[in-house]
């Protein structure tokens, strides 16, 4: 009992309300977060309609409106069947290893000055080593389900997810160099002048192009590619825990979109510093920008064809890995020689 | 003292990981313990404020490395293991050996004390004074060049030995080359023709 006392003692009403403090903030960014994901469904299907002149969802609630939540309703009532031969802990346990590390990660993102859950010097950092974790939940789904289409999805999934966080983070690192910082909140700062998107163009769409295969989507969606794999690495999943690799593979797409907006875009700050732009508050403008990146992933799946699997492999390994490599040393070089170091 | 019951959770959770790697009869689940293993020793380094080594563990090991096992275990069939229980005496006094090591090692560390070490000692200042990843760097390229560039040269070696030792000229691959393909015209792919009647194509 002595030896828990000290322990006990931290139970007082300073620690407990600074831990109220920390929920409030967490359920302050999953909750808009989760409501997000399930707008950014009806909102695939209206723009992915509106490209194909149809009309997408119209029928529950008002243009729609309500379908993501009957979805939902839908998914969470349906029976969770486990396959006989399946490992059952690890594929349970898969789903959830897709969803947290897209949630967790929004907790270095800053919205607005100062708007931020956790102001770490090693945001970059955190990024990084949170979204090398999503693969672990593909590849698991698919070993543990003990079925053919799932496990090809898998391997597939983990090959290209490894691929391109190589290109990704030589990528961040020339950012890094140019920000001279891995907080985030500083990164965006040494935008003032210029976003980083209009120096390092083409890192932006090198950029932009590995979170389109980070994050499994068309045209790089081979893990689930329906017509070779039934539906990739969750075909055996139902119910609730399908559930949760959806709304783990929205809410990281919106995860990575808010990275290229603050990596890129100049995060909360106004494209010019005058007097109609710097009305409106920063986080709108973090908004904004997060959308028109999620309206490119929605574009690119409506208007791309699937990439062949070689064909990936080239793009990422003999493309993308030589470019930005050129590119660290590009940038590297100019900081010293026009001393902005 | 929160840091005391994290450190207890960080450390216990990572013994278990320990021994579920050495105990569990599937492949795949060792790995995954592995990967318990990993995330726990990275909780660990960001407990004694060493965040920078503690997210690289976590996205060099967790990230990269687990996953070639992980990939390897899958790929690999592992049906046809026999796993009846016979050890043989070799690899057991190979494994007493390793062990004994190591275990003398960790004596000898807590007996001798670690921090006395002079080497390790010339970290300290620096990492207290600035952030971790700048007294890194600092200490890195310069006290530590020629070890650090000796170390690049050797993973470099190992990379050559892989991409050589895999390496193998295969017979009747067909190759594309994208530039060729996407700069054919209209004109040299396709021809047309206007069939006289009856006659067809010849």
């Amino acid at each position: 009992m002595e030896f828990f006392e000290p322990y006990l003692a931290l139970i007082n009403q300073e620690n407990i309300w600074s831990l109220f403090i920390i929920i409030l903030q967490v359920l302050g960014v999953t909750a808009p977060l989760l409501v997000c994901v399930a707008y950014l469904t009806w909102a695939e299907r209206k723009v992915i309609a509106s490209m194909q002149l149809r009309k997408g969802p119209t029928h529950v609630g008002w243009a729609g409106l309500g379908q993501p939540i009957a979805d939902a309703m839908k998914l969470l009532f349906k029976e969770n069947a486990i396959p006989a031969g399946s490992s059952k802990v690890v594929y349970i346990i898969a789903p959830m290893m897709v969803m947290i590390p897209a949630v967790i990660a929004w907790a270095v993102i800053p919205f607005d000055e100062g708007m931020v859950v956790s102001d770490v010097n090693l945001g970059v950092m955190y990024l990084l080593a949170t979204s090398a974790l999503g693969v672990y939940g593909v590849l698991m789904a698919g070993w543990s389900s003990n079925s053919k289409y799932p496990f090809l999805g898998a391997v597939r999934t983990g090959a290209q997810m490894v691929s391109y966080e190589v290109s990704m983070g030589l990528t961040v690192l020339s950012v890094i160099l140019m920000a001279g910082s891995m907080n985030l909140s500083e990164i965006v700062k040494a935008q003032e002048t210029v976003w980083f998107m209009i120096p390092a163009f083409p890192m932006f769409i090198v950029f932009l192009i590995s979170i389109l295969a980070e994050t499994n989507r068309a045209p790089f969606d081979l893990p689930e590619a329906e017509a070779e794999l039934v539906a990739g690495y969750f075909t055996e999943y139902s119910s609730s825990s399908f559930a949760l690799f959806f709304l783990g593979e929205y809410a990281n797409m919106i995860l990575m979109s808010a990275i290229t907006v603050v990596l890129f875009m100049g995060g909360w700050l106004p494209p010019m510093d005058i007097a109609p732009f710097n009305w409106i508050p920063g986080f709108i403008w973090f908004f904004i920008k997060v959308a028109f990146i999620l309206f490119i992933f929605l574009w690119a799946r409506a208007t791309f064809p699937r990439f062949r699997y070689d064909q990936l492999m080239r793009l990422g390994w003999k493309v993308f890995l030589p470019f930005t490599l050129f590119w660290l040393v590009l940038t590297a070089g100019a900081m010293h020689l026009f001393d902005l170091v | 003292m929160i840091a005391d019951l994290l450190f207890y959770m960080f450390a216990s959770v990572l013994c278990i990981g320990a021994l579920g790697v050495v105990l569990s009869r599937n492949p795949m689940y060792s790995v995954l313990f592995l990967v318990l293993s990993f995330f726990n020793a990275a909780g660990l380094f960001i407990l004694i404020g060493a965040e920078f080594l503690g997210l690289l563990l976590m996205m060099v090991y967790v990230g990269a490395i687990a996953v070639m096992f992980l990939f390897v275990l899958m790929t690999v069939d592992m049906t046809t293991e026999d796993d009846d229980g016979k050890k043989s005496p070799f690899f057991i006094t190979l494994v007493l050996i390793t062990g004994g090591v190591l275990l003398g090692e960790i004596i000898l560390a807590i007996m001798g004390g670690v921090a006395s070490n002079t080497r390790l000692a010339e970290f300290v200042p620096v990492a207290s004074e600035t952030q971790n990843i700048v007294a890194l760097g600092q200490v890195l390229f310069t006290n530590y060049i020629y070890p650090f560039i000796s170390v690049s040269m050797v993973l470099l070696v190992g990379m050559v030995g892989a991409i050589v030792l895999t390496h193998r000229k295969r017979e009747g691959v067909m190759k594309q080359d994208i530039s060729e393909q996407i700069s054919r015209t209209r004109d040299e792919s396709i021809e047309i023709v206007t069939p006289a009647l009856g006659k067809g194509i010849s």
